[in-house]
Protein backbone atom coordinates (compact mmCIF):
# COMPACT_ATOMS: atom_id res chain seq x y z
CA UNK A 1 0.00 0.00 0.00
CA UNK A 2 1.06 3.15 -1.01
CA UNK A 3 -0.95 6.22 1.01
CA UNK A 4 1.00 8.76 -0.08
CA UNK A 5 0.84 8.16 -4.06
CA UNK A 6 -1.78 5.82 -5.08
CA UNK A 7 -4.84 7.00 -4.91
CA UNK A 8 -6.42 3.58 -4.95
CA UNK A 9 -5.03 3.37 -1.30
CA UNK A 10 -6.00 6.46 -0.22
CA UNK A 11 -9.74 6.58 -1.31
CA UNK A 12 -10.01 2.81 0.11
CA UNK A 13 -8.74 3.87 3.55
CA UNK A 14 -11.27 6.58 3.80
CA UNK A 15 -13.69 4.11 2.93
CA UNK A 16 -13.04 1.66 5.25
CA UNK A 17 -12.23 4.43 8.06
CA UNK A 18 -15.02 5.32 10.62
CA UNK A 19 -17.17 8.42 9.73
CA UNK A 20 -16.17 10.14 13.71
CA UNK A 21 -12.37 9.56 13.27
CA UNK A 22 -12.23 11.19 10.33
CA UNK A 23 -14.40 14.16 11.17
CA UNK A 24 -11.88 14.77 14.38
CA UNK A 25 -8.52 14.89 11.89
CA UNK A 26 -10.25 16.61 8.92
CA UNK A 27 -11.08 19.48 11.55
CA UNK A 28 -7.57 19.15 12.54
CA UNK A 29 -6.33 20.31 8.79
CA UNK A 30 -4.64 23.35 8.13
CA UNK A 31 -6.86 25.42 5.24
CA UNK A 32 -9.83 23.71 3.03
CA UNK A 33 -9.44 24.94 -0.26
CA UNK A 34 -12.52 26.94 -1.92
CA UNK A 35 -14.32 24.13 -3.39
CA UNK A 36 -18.05 23.18 -4.85
CA UNK A 37 -20.26 20.21 -5.16
CA UNK A 38 -20.03 18.06 -8.53
CA UNK A 39 -22.44 15.83 -6.69
CA UNK A 40 -23.35 16.52 -3.35
CA UNK A 41 -23.08 13.48 -0.76
CA UNK A 42 -25.63 11.10 -1.56
CA UNK A 43 -26.86 7.61 0.10
CA UNK A 44 -27.15 4.51 -2.27
CA UNK A 45 -26.76 0.50 -2.07
CA UNK A 46 -24.18 -1.48 -3.86
CA UNK A 47 -24.81 -5.06 -4.72
CA UNK A 48 -22.08 -7.27 -3.47
CA UNK A 49 -20.93 -10.52 -5.31
CA UNK A 50 -19.24 -13.57 -3.71
CA UNK A 51 -18.17 -16.50 -5.87
CA UNK A 52 -19.50 -20.23 -5.59
CA UNK A 53 -17.04 -22.27 -3.92
CA UNK A 54 -14.64 -19.26 -3.19
CA UNK A 55 -13.19 -19.55 -6.56
CA UNK A 56 -15.87 -19.83 -9.27
CA UNK A 57 -18.55 -18.23 -10.97
CA UNK A 58 -19.91 -14.74 -9.34
CA UNK A 59 -23.45 -14.74 -7.65
CA UNK A 60 -24.85 -12.16 -5.63
CA UNK A 61 -24.49 -11.76 -1.88
CA UNK A 62 -26.63 -9.30 -0.53
CA UNK A 63 -26.41 -4.77 -0.74
CA UNK A 64 -24.44 -2.50 1.71
CA UNK A 65 -24.86 0.69 2.58
CA UNK A 66 -22.23 3.32 0.35
CA UNK A 67 -22.32 7.44 0.54
CA UNK A 68 -20.58 9.09 -2.31
CA UNK A 69 -19.94 12.61 -3.50
CA UNK A 70 -17.76 14.61 -5.87
CA UNK A 71 -16.20 17.84 -4.94
CA UNK A 72 -14.05 20.17 -7.40
CA UNK A 73 -11.55 22.64 -6.13
CA UNK A 74 -11.05 26.39 -7.52
CA UNK A 75 -7.90 25.09 -9.64
CA UNK A 76 -10.16 22.42 -11.33
CA UNK A 77 -9.15 19.65 -9.13
CA UNK A 78 -11.82 16.98 -8.58
CA UNK A 79 -11.96 14.79 -5.88
CA UNK A 80 -14.54 11.92 -5.38
CA UNK A 81 -15.74 10.33 -2.30
CA UNK A 82 -16.71 6.60 -1.66
CA UNK A 83 -17.38 5.89 1.87
CA UNK A 84 -18.85 3.01 3.66
CA UNK A 85 -22.17 3.89 5.20
CA UNK A 86 -24.48 6.12 5.28
CA UNK A 87 -22.54 9.48 6.92
CA UNK A 88 -22.71 12.31 3.92
CA UNK A 89 -20.43 14.32 6.58
CA UNK A 90 -17.55 11.64 5.42
CA UNK A 91 -18.42 11.33 1.91
CA UNK A 92 -17.76 15.31 1.38
CA UNK A 93 -14.90 14.93 3.91
CA UNK A 94 -13.28 11.96 1.70
CA UNK A 95 -13.78 13.75 -2.03
CA UNK A 96 -12.05 16.80 -0.19
CA UNK A 97 -9.37 14.90 0.80
CA UNK A 98 -9.24 13.08 -2.32
CA UNK A 99 -8.88 16.28 -4.24
CA UNK A 100 -6.31 17.79 -1.55
CA UNK A 101 -3.83 14.80 -2.15
CA UNK A 102 -3.58 15.91 -5.40
CA UNK A 103 -2.39 19.43 -4.93
CA UNK A 104 0.60 20.90 -2.79
CA UNK A 105 -1.38 20.39 0.13
CA UNK A 106 -0.74 16.49 0.04
CA UNK A 107 2.34 16.13 2.20
CA UNK A 108 0.74 18.03 5.27
CA UNK A 109 -3.06 15.61 4.25
CA UNK A 110 -0.72 12.59 4.28
CA UNK A 111 0.86 13.19 7.33
CA UNK A 112 -2.31 14.62 9.19
CA UNK A 113 -5.05 12.48 8.23
CA UNK A 114 -4.08 10.21 6.33
CA UNK A 115 -1.00 8.43 7.92
CA UNK A 116 -2.83 8.31 11.74
CA UNK A 117 -6.09 6.61 10.19
CA UNK A 118 -3.71 4.15 8.80
CA UNK A 119 -2.01 3.62 11.83
CA UNK A 120 -5.23 2.77 14.16
CA UNK A 121 -6.51 0.91 10.88
CA UNK A 122 -3.67 -1.24 11.43
CA UNK A 123 -3.47 -1.45 15.43
CA UNK A 124 -7.12 -2.37 15.24
CA UNK A 125 -6.48 -5.48 12.88
CA UNK A 126 -3.29 -6.18 15.01
CA UNK A 127 -4.99 -6.54 17.61
CA UNK A 128 -7.58 -8.83 16.53
CA UNK A 129 -5.67 -10.67 14.72
CA UNK A 130 -3.38 -11.85 17.93
CA UNK A 131 -6.76 -12.87 19.49
CA UNK A 132 -7.12 -15.25 17.19
CA UNK A 133 -3.66 -16.31 17.16
CA UNK A 134 -4.25 -16.99 21.04
CA UNK A 135 -7.01 -19.49 19.82
CA UNK A 136 -4.95 -21.51 16.90
CA UNK A 137 -5.34 -24.41 18.27
CA UNK A 138 -3.33 -28.25 17.77
CA UNK A 139 -5.66 -31.48 17.89
CA UNK A 140 -4.15 -34.34 19.10
CA UNK A 141 -5.68 -37.85 17.99
CA UNK A 142 -5.71 -39.95 21.20
CA UNK A 143 -7.57 -42.97 19.96
CA UNK A 144 -8.87 -44.01 16.64
CA UNK A 145 -13.24 -44.81 17.25
CA UNK A 146 -13.72 -48.29 15.67
CA UNK A 147 -16.88 -47.69 14.08
CA UNK B 1 -59.70 -12.22 -1.47
CA UNK B 2 -58.96 -8.90 0.84
CA UNK B 3 -61.59 -6.35 0.31
CA UNK B 4 -60.50 -3.32 2.65
CA UNK B 5 -61.88 -1.86 4.77
CA UNK B 6 -62.19 1.82 6.30
CA UNK B 7 -62.67 3.25 9.30
CA UNK B 8 -60.41 2.44 12.55
CA UNK B 9 -58.02 5.26 12.54
CA UNK B 10 -58.36 6.45 16.34
CA UNK B 11 -58.08 2.94 17.38
CA UNK B 12 -55.39 2.03 15.25
CA UNK B 13 -53.53 5.65 16.05
CA UNK B 14 -54.20 4.65 20.22
CA UNK B 15 -52.59 1.24 19.39
CA UNK B 16 -49.42 2.68 17.60
CA UNK B 17 -49.34 4.49 20.56
CA UNK B 18 -49.47 2.15 23.04
CA UNK B 19 -46.64 0.21 20.51
CA UNK B 20 -44.67 2.77 21.53
CA UNK B 21 -44.75 2.69 24.83
CA UNK B 22 -44.62 -0.82 25.52
CA UNK B 23 -41.56 -0.90 23.15
CA UNK B 24 -39.97 1.06 25.84
CA UNK B 25 -40.98 -0.94 28.50
CA UNK B 26 -40.65 0.09 32.41
CA UNK B 27 -39.08 3.56 32.65
CA UNK B 28 -37.54 2.76 35.74
CA UNK B 29 -35.00 0.87 33.58
CA UNK B 30 -32.52 2.82 31.69
CA UNK B 31 -33.79 2.67 27.42
CA UNK B 32 -31.46 0.62 25.15
CA UNK B 33 -28.92 2.79 22.33
CA UNK B 34 -28.93 1.57 18.95
CA UNK B 35 -25.14 1.48 19.66
CA UNK B 36 -25.44 -0.80 22.92
CA UNK B 37 -27.66 -3.25 20.40
CA UNK B 38 -25.18 -3.08 17.89
CA UNK B 39 -22.22 -3.90 20.26
CA UNK B 40 -23.95 -6.06 22.31
CA UNK B 41 -26.42 -7.95 20.40
CA UNK B 42 -24.48 -8.43 17.60
CA UNK B 43 -24.81 -11.59 16.43
CA UNK B 44 -29.24 -10.52 16.48
CA UNK B 45 -27.76 -7.59 14.04
CA UNK B 46 -25.91 -9.84 11.66
CA UNK B 47 -28.65 -11.96 11.17
CA UNK B 48 -31.21 -8.79 10.10
CA UNK B 49 -27.94 -8.11 7.76
CA UNK B 50 -27.73 -11.60 6.51
CA UNK B 51 -31.86 -11.76 5.98
CA UNK B 52 -32.46 -7.98 5.31
CA UNK B 53 -29.92 -8.18 2.84
CA UNK B 54 -28.30 -5.05 3.87
CA UNK B 55 -24.81 -5.19 4.88
CA UNK B 56 -25.20 -1.68 7.96
CA UNK B 57 -24.83 -2.66 11.61
CA UNK B 58 -26.66 0.57 12.35
CA UNK B 59 -29.60 -0.16 10.38
CA UNK B 60 -29.84 -3.60 11.58
CA UNK B 61 -29.77 -2.22 15.53
CA UNK B 62 -32.09 0.54 14.85
CA UNK B 63 -34.47 -2.06 13.57
CA UNK B 64 -34.10 -4.44 15.98
CA UNK B 65 -35.03 -1.61 19.20
CA UNK B 66 -37.92 -0.40 16.72
CA UNK B 67 -39.46 -4.25 15.84
CA UNK B 68 -38.85 -5.08 20.18
CA UNK B 69 -36.60 -7.45 19.13
CA UNK B 70 -38.97 -9.17 16.79
CA UNK B 71 -36.32 -10.63 14.22
CA UNK B 72 -38.22 -10.99 11.33
CA UNK B 73 -40.24 -7.30 12.10
CA UNK B 74 -36.46 -6.12 12.12
CA UNK B 75 -35.23 -8.02 8.61
CA UNK B 76 -38.90 -6.59 7.28
CA UNK B 77 -37.69 -2.96 8.09
CA UNK B 78 -34.59 -3.25 6.78
CA UNK B 79 -36.04 -4.86 3.42
CA UNK B 80 -38.05 -1.97 2.74
CA UNK B 81 -35.26 0.47 3.62
CA UNK B 82 -33.67 -1.24 1.18
CA UNK B 83 -35.78 -0.47 -1.92
CA UNK B 84 -35.36 3.27 -1.29
CA UNK B 85 -31.84 3.02 -1.59
CA UNK B 86 -30.14 3.93 -5.25
CA UNK B 87 -27.95 1.67 -7.18
CA UNK B 88 -24.22 2.60 -7.05
CA UNK B 89 -23.29 -0.75 -8.66
CA UNK B 90 -22.46 -4.05 -8.24
CA UNK B 91 -18.84 -5.29 -6.12
CA UNK B 92 -16.49 -6.94 -7.56
CA UNK B 93 -16.81 -10.71 -6.15
CA UNK B 94 -15.26 -10.70 -2.87
CA UNK B 95 -12.19 -12.78 -2.32
CA UNK B 96 -12.54 -15.14 0.49
CA UNK B 97 -8.88 -16.08 0.14
CA UNK B 98 -7.80 -12.62 1.61
CA UNK B 99 -9.80 -12.94 4.26
CA UNK B 100 -8.52 -11.51 7.53
CA UNK B 101 -9.75 -14.88 9.33
CA UNK B 102 -10.99 -14.48 13.10
CA UNK B 103 -12.28 -18.59 12.85
CA UNK B 104 -11.09 -20.92 10.89
CA UNK B 105 -11.64 -24.63 11.34
CA UNK B 106 -11.79 -27.73 9.35
CA UNK B 107 -13.20 -31.02 10.35
CA UNK B 108 -11.81 -32.86 7.78
CA UNK B 109 -8.06 -31.99 8.03
CA UNK B 110 -6.97 -32.06 11.54
CA UNK B 111 -3.01 -30.31 10.09
CA UNK B 112 -4.54 -27.77 7.99
CA UNK B 113 -1.58 -25.42 6.90
CA UNK B 114 -2.18 -22.31 8.34
CA UNK B 115 -4.23 -24.15 11.45
CA UNK B 116 -6.69 -24.13 13.43
CA UNK B 117 -7.97 -21.03 14.92
CA UNK B 118 -11.15 -21.23 17.22
CA UNK B 119 -12.25 -17.67 17.43
CA UNK B 120 -14.80 -16.09 19.77
CA UNK B 121 -16.69 -18.96 19.49
CA UNK B 122 -19.81 -21.04 21.73
CA UNK B 123 -18.21 -24.39 20.66
CA UNK B 124 -16.73 -26.00 24.18
CA UNK B 125 -18.72 -23.99 26.23
CA UNK B 126 -20.81 -25.68 28.74
CA UNK B 127 -24.17 -24.04 27.51
CA UNK B 128 -24.59 -23.39 31.70
CA UNK B 129 -26.16 -19.98 32.67
CA UNK B 130 -23.62 -17.40 33.31
CA UNK B 131 -25.05 -16.11 36.40
CA UNK B 132 -22.26 -12.87 36.77
CA UNK B 133 -23.73 -11.58 33.60
CA UNK B 134 -26.81 -10.79 35.48
CA UNK B 135 -24.24 -8.91 38.03
CA UNK B 136 -22.58 -5.62 36.86
CA UNK B 137 -19.44 -6.64 36.76
CA UNK B 138 -15.45 -6.18 35.52
CA UNK B 139 -15.14 -6.51 31.69
CA UNK B 140 -13.78 -9.69 30.16
CA UNK B 141 -10.90 -9.12 28.33
CA UNK B 142 -9.22 -11.68 25.35
CA UNK B 143 -6.00 -13.24 25.33
CA UNK B 144 -3.89 -11.21 22.52
CA UNK B 145 -0.71 -12.80 22.74
CA UNK B 146 -0.58 -14.76 19.96
CA UNK B 147 1.87 -14.55 17.31
CA UNK B 148 -0.29 -13.18 14.48
CA UNK B 149 0.84 -14.38 10.98
CA UNK B 150 -0.05 -12.29 7.84
CA UNK B 151 -0.81 -12.95 4.34
CA UNK B 152 -3.56 -14.73 2.68
CA UNK B 153 -5.09 -18.06 4.25
CA UNK B 154 -5.26 -20.60 1.60
CA UNK B 155 -8.66 -22.50 1.34
CA UNK B 156 -8.48 -25.90 2.91
CA UNK B 157 -10.52 -27.58 0.09
CA UNK B 158 -7.95 -26.71 -2.95
CA UNK B 159 -5.65 -29.11 -1.03
CA UNK B 160 -7.91 -32.15 -2.21
CA UNK B 161 -7.58 -30.52 -5.70
CA UNK B 162 -3.94 -31.03 -6.00
CA UNK B 163 -4.81 -34.85 -6.49
CA UNK B 164 -8.10 -33.89 -8.35
CA UNK B 165 -10.24 -35.61 -6.06
CA UNK B 166 -12.63 -32.96 -5.87
CA UNK B 167 -15.03 -31.09 -8.27
CA UNK B 168 -13.26 -27.85 -9.20
CA UNK B 169 -14.97 -24.61 -9.19
CA UNK B 170 -13.95 -22.35 -12.14
CA UNK B 171 -15.46 -19.00 -13.26
CA UNK B 172 -17.34 -20.40 -16.30
CA UNK B 173 -19.77 -17.82 -16.18
CA UNK B 174 -20.48 -15.91 -19.32
CA UNK B 175 -23.41 -13.87 -18.57
CA UNK B 176 -23.96 -11.62 -14.97
CA UNK B 177 -25.84 -13.84 -12.53
CA UNK B 178 -29.46 -13.21 -12.14
CA UNK B 179 -30.47 -10.82 -9.22
CA UNK B 180 -33.88 -11.15 -7.04
CA UNK B 181 -33.95 -8.15 -6.07
CA UNK B 182 -34.28 -6.82 -9.62
CA UNK B 183 -36.26 -9.88 -11.49
CA UNK B 184 -38.62 -12.18 -9.93
CA UNK B 185 -37.68 -15.52 -8.89
CA UNK B 186 -38.24 -18.01 -11.75
CA UNK B 187 -37.82 -21.68 -12.83
CA UNK B 188 -35.38 -23.62 -13.35
CA UNK B 189 -33.05 -21.55 -11.22
CA UNK B 190 -28.75 -21.61 -11.65
CA UNK B 191 -27.15 -22.05 -9.13
CA UNK B 192 -26.53 -18.39 -8.83
CA UNK B 193 -30.06 -17.57 -7.95
CA UNK B 194 -30.11 -20.27 -5.31
CA UNK B 195 -27.07 -19.12 -3.38
CA UNK B 196 -28.35 -15.74 -3.85
CA UNK B 197 -31.97 -16.95 -2.03
CA UNK B 198 -30.42 -19.30 0.43
CA UNK B 199 -28.14 -16.59 1.66
CA UNK B 200 -30.92 -14.15 2.27
CA UNK B 201 -33.41 -17.12 3.52
CA UNK B 202 -34.33 -17.89 6.98
CA UNK B 203 -32.16 -19.52 9.12
CA UNK B 204 -35.06 -21.29 10.85
CA UNK B 205 -36.21 -22.78 7.36
CA UNK B 206 -32.82 -23.45 6.13
CA UNK B 207 -31.69 -25.17 9.67
CA UNK B 208 -34.50 -27.48 9.16
CA UNK B 209 -34.03 -27.92 5.66
CA UNK B 210 -30.33 -28.83 6.03
CA UNK B 211 -30.99 -31.14 9.27
CA UNK B 212 -33.53 -33.24 7.21
CA UNK B 213 -30.75 -34.19 4.46
CA UNK B 214 -28.53 -34.75 7.63
CA UNK B 215 -31.16 -37.68 8.76
CA UNK B 216 -31.51 -38.97 5.44
CA UNK B 217 -33.66 -37.28 3.21
CA UNK B 218 -31.38 -36.91 0.17
CA UNK B 219 -28.44 -37.45 2.25
CA UNK B 220 -25.04 -36.58 1.03
CA UNK B 221 -22.98 -36.87 3.77
CA UNK B 222 -21.49 -33.43 4.30
CA UNK B 223 -18.01 -32.78 6.07
CA UNK B 224 -17.35 -29.37 6.89
CA UNK B 225 -14.16 -28.90 4.73
CA UNK B 226 -13.75 -25.54 5.84
CA UNK B 227 -15.60 -22.72 8.19
CA UNK B 228 -13.72 -19.37 8.20
CA UNK B 229 -14.95 -16.00 9.95
CA UNK B 230 -13.77 -12.60 9.43
CA UNK B 231 -13.08 -9.48 7.02
CA UNK B 232 -13.29 -9.30 3.71
CA UNK B 233 -12.52 -5.87 1.69
CA UNK B 234 -15.20 -4.51 -1.20
CA UNK B 235 -13.94 -3.12 -3.89
CA UNK B 236 -16.34 -1.61 -7.11
CA UNK B 237 -15.00 -0.11 -10.22
CA UNK B 238 -15.75 3.55 -10.08
CA UNK B 239 -16.55 4.52 -13.67
CA UNK B 240 -15.73 8.85 -12.75
CA UNK B 241 -11.98 7.71 -11.84
CA UNK B 242 -11.39 4.49 -14.30
CA UNK B 243 -10.34 1.99 -11.88
CA UNK B 244 -11.12 -0.03 -8.68
CA UNK B 245 -11.39 1.05 -5.56
CA UNK B 246 -11.85 -0.47 -1.53
CA UNK B 247 -15.85 0.48 -1.02
CA UNK B 248 -15.70 -0.50 2.59
CA UNK B 249 -15.49 -4.13 4.26
CA UNK B 250 -17.91 -6.73 5.63
CA UNK B 251 -17.73 -9.98 8.45
CA UNK B 252 -18.33 -12.73 6.56
CA UNK B 253 -19.10 -16.40 7.34
CA UNK B 254 -18.28 -19.17 4.40
CA UNK B 255 -18.78 -22.51 4.84
CA UNK B 256 -16.87 -25.15 2.48
CA UNK B 257 -18.92 -28.42 2.80
CA UNK B 258 -16.77 -31.83 1.28
CA UNK B 259 -19.59 -34.37 0.10
CA UNK B 260 -19.28 -38.03 -0.76
CA UNK B 261 -19.92 -38.39 -4.74
CA UNK B 262 -20.27 -41.60 -5.96
CA UNK B 263 -19.48 -40.60 -9.69
CA UNK B 264 -21.89 -40.72 -12.34
CA UNK B 265 -21.90 -41.66 -16.28
CA UNK B 266 -19.56 -39.01 -16.84
CA UNK B 267 -17.21 -38.18 -13.70
CA UNK B 268 -15.20 -40.36 -11.59
CA UNK B 269 -16.21 -41.05 -8.00
CA UNK B 270 -14.75 -37.97 -5.91
CA UNK B 271 -15.41 -35.57 -3.90
CA UNK B 272 -18.52 -32.40 -4.59
CA UNK B 273 -19.23 -29.15 -2.36
CA UNK B 274 -21.68 -27.18 -1.11
CA UNK B 275 -20.97 -23.75 -0.66
CA UNK B 276 -22.05 -21.24 2.33
CA UNK B 277 -21.53 -17.65 2.43
CA UNK B 278 -23.29 -15.29 4.36
CA UNK B 279 -23.32 -11.62 6.19
CA UNK B 280 -21.50 -11.14 9.51
CA UNK B 281 -20.74 -13.79 12.13
CA UNK B 282 -23.18 -16.78 11.62
CA UNK B 283 -22.14 -20.11 10.81
CA UNK B 284 -25.37 -22.27 11.78
CA UNK B 285 -26.96 -20.46 8.60
CA UNK B 286 -23.58 -20.94 6.58
CA UNK B 287 -23.36 -24.25 7.26
CA UNK B 288 -27.37 -24.66 6.40
CA UNK B 289 -26.39 -23.05 3.07
CA UNK B 290 -24.12 -25.31 2.45
CA UNK B 291 -26.10 -28.46 2.92
CA UNK B 292 -29.21 -27.08 1.11
CA UNK B 293 -26.85 -25.97 -1.83
CA UNK B 294 -25.48 -29.33 -1.82
CA UNK B 295 -28.96 -31.28 -1.93
CA UNK B 296 -30.57 -28.79 -4.72
CA UNK B 297 -27.39 -30.01 -6.65
CA UNK B 298 -28.55 -32.89 -7.84
CA UNK B 299 -29.78 -32.38 -11.37
CA UNK B 300 -25.86 -31.03 -12.75
CA UNK B 301 -24.18 -33.96 -10.70
CA UNK B 302 -26.80 -36.56 -12.18
CA UNK B 303 -27.89 -37.95 -8.77
CA UNK B 304 -31.13 -39.56 -8.23
CA UNK B 305 -34.26 -37.43 -7.61
CA UNK B 306 -34.96 -38.71 -4.33
CA UNK B 307 -38.54 -36.78 -3.74
CA UNK B 308 -36.62 -34.79 -0.42
CA UNK B 309 -38.17 -31.78 0.29
CA UNK B 310 -34.41 -29.71 0.12
CA UNK B 311 -33.85 -31.81 -3.59
CA UNK B 312 -37.03 -29.66 -4.35
CA UNK B 313 -35.87 -26.30 -5.86
CA UNK B 314 -39.12 -25.12 -6.02
CA UNK B 315 -40.19 -26.06 -1.85
CA UNK B 316 -37.13 -24.41 -0.98
CA UNK B 317 -36.31 -21.15 -3.00
CA UNK B 318 -40.45 -20.36 -2.91
CA UNK B 319 -40.60 -21.05 0.81
CA UNK B 320 -37.28 -19.52 2.01
CA UNK B 321 -37.88 -15.84 1.95
CA UNK B 322 -39.22 -15.32 5.44
CA UNK B 323 -40.64 -11.53 4.70
CA UNK B 324 -42.64 -13.25 1.65
CA UNK B 325 -43.73 -16.11 3.93
CA UNK B 326 -44.83 -13.51 7.24
CA UNK B 327 -46.70 -11.19 4.86
CA UNK B 328 -48.70 -13.83 3.54
CA UNK B 329 -49.33 -15.73 6.74
CA UNK B 330 -50.27 -12.79 8.71
CA UNK B 331 -52.51 -11.16 6.29
CA UNK B 332 -55.04 -13.56 6.97
CA UNK B 333 -55.37 -11.98 10.45
CA UNK B 334 -56.64 -8.51 8.57
CA UNK B 335 -60.55 -8.36 7.89
CA UNK B 336 -61.91 -10.54 5.35
CA UNK B 337 -65.49 -9.73 6.35
CA UNK B 338 -66.48 -9.55 3.00
CA UNK B 339 -65.01 -12.52 1.86
CA UNK B 340 -66.11 -14.60 4.98
CA UNK B 341 -69.63 -13.16 3.91
CA UNK B 342 -69.50 -14.81 0.96
CA UNK B 343 -68.08 -18.00 2.41
CA UNK B 344 -70.99 -18.15 5.02
CA UNK B 345 -73.93 -17.70 2.37
CA UNK B 346 -71.73 -20.62 0.70
CA UNK B 347 -72.14 -22.88 3.61
CA UNK B 348 -75.46 -21.89 3.95
CA UNK B 349 -76.87 -22.58 0.88
CA UNK B 350 -75.00 -25.88 0.40
CA UNK B 351 -76.16 -27.01 3.95
CA UNK B 352 -79.87 -26.59 2.78
CA UNK B 353 -79.44 -28.23 -0.24
CA UNK B 354 -78.07 -31.25 1.75
CA UNK B 355 -80.74 -31.23 4.07
CA UNK B 356 -83.18 -30.89 1.50
CA UNK B 357 -81.84 -33.47 -1.12
CA UNK B 358 -82.34 -36.86 0.97
CA UNK B 359 -86.80 -35.58 0.64
CA UNK B 360 -86.51 -35.20 -3.04
CA UNK B 361 -84.68 -38.59 -3.36
CA UNK B 362 -87.49 -40.20 -1.72
CA UNK B 363 -89.51 -38.66 -3.46
CA UNK B 364 -88.55 -39.64 -6.53
CA UNK B 365 -88.62 -43.23 -5.78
Amino acid sequence: MDLRNERKDWLGLLARSAAPQVATLFASLKGVPQHHFLRRAEIGGVMTQGRMGATGAAFNLGEMTVTRCAVQLADETVGHGYVQGRDKTHAAQAALVDAMMQTAAADHVYEALLLPLATSAQAAKAARAAKAAATKVDFFTLVRGED
Amino acid sequence: MYVAVKGGERAIDNAHAWLAEERRGDLAVDALSVAQIREQLSLAVTRVMAEGSLYDPDLAALAIKQARGDMIEAIFLIRAYRTTLPRFGVSVPVDTGAMSCERRVSATFKDAPGGQVLGPTFDYTHRLLDFKLAAEGQEPEAVARGEAQDGPVPHITEFLNTEGLIQQEVDNATETPPDLTRQPLELPANRALRLQNLTRGDEGFLLGMAYSTQRGYARNHAFVGELRIGVVAVEMDIPELGFAIEIGEMTLTECETVNQFKGSKTEPPQFTRGYGLVFGQNERKSISMALVDRALRWKELGEDDLGAPAQDEEFVLYHSDNIQATGFLEHIKLPHYVDFQAELELVRKMRAAAESAPRRQEAAE
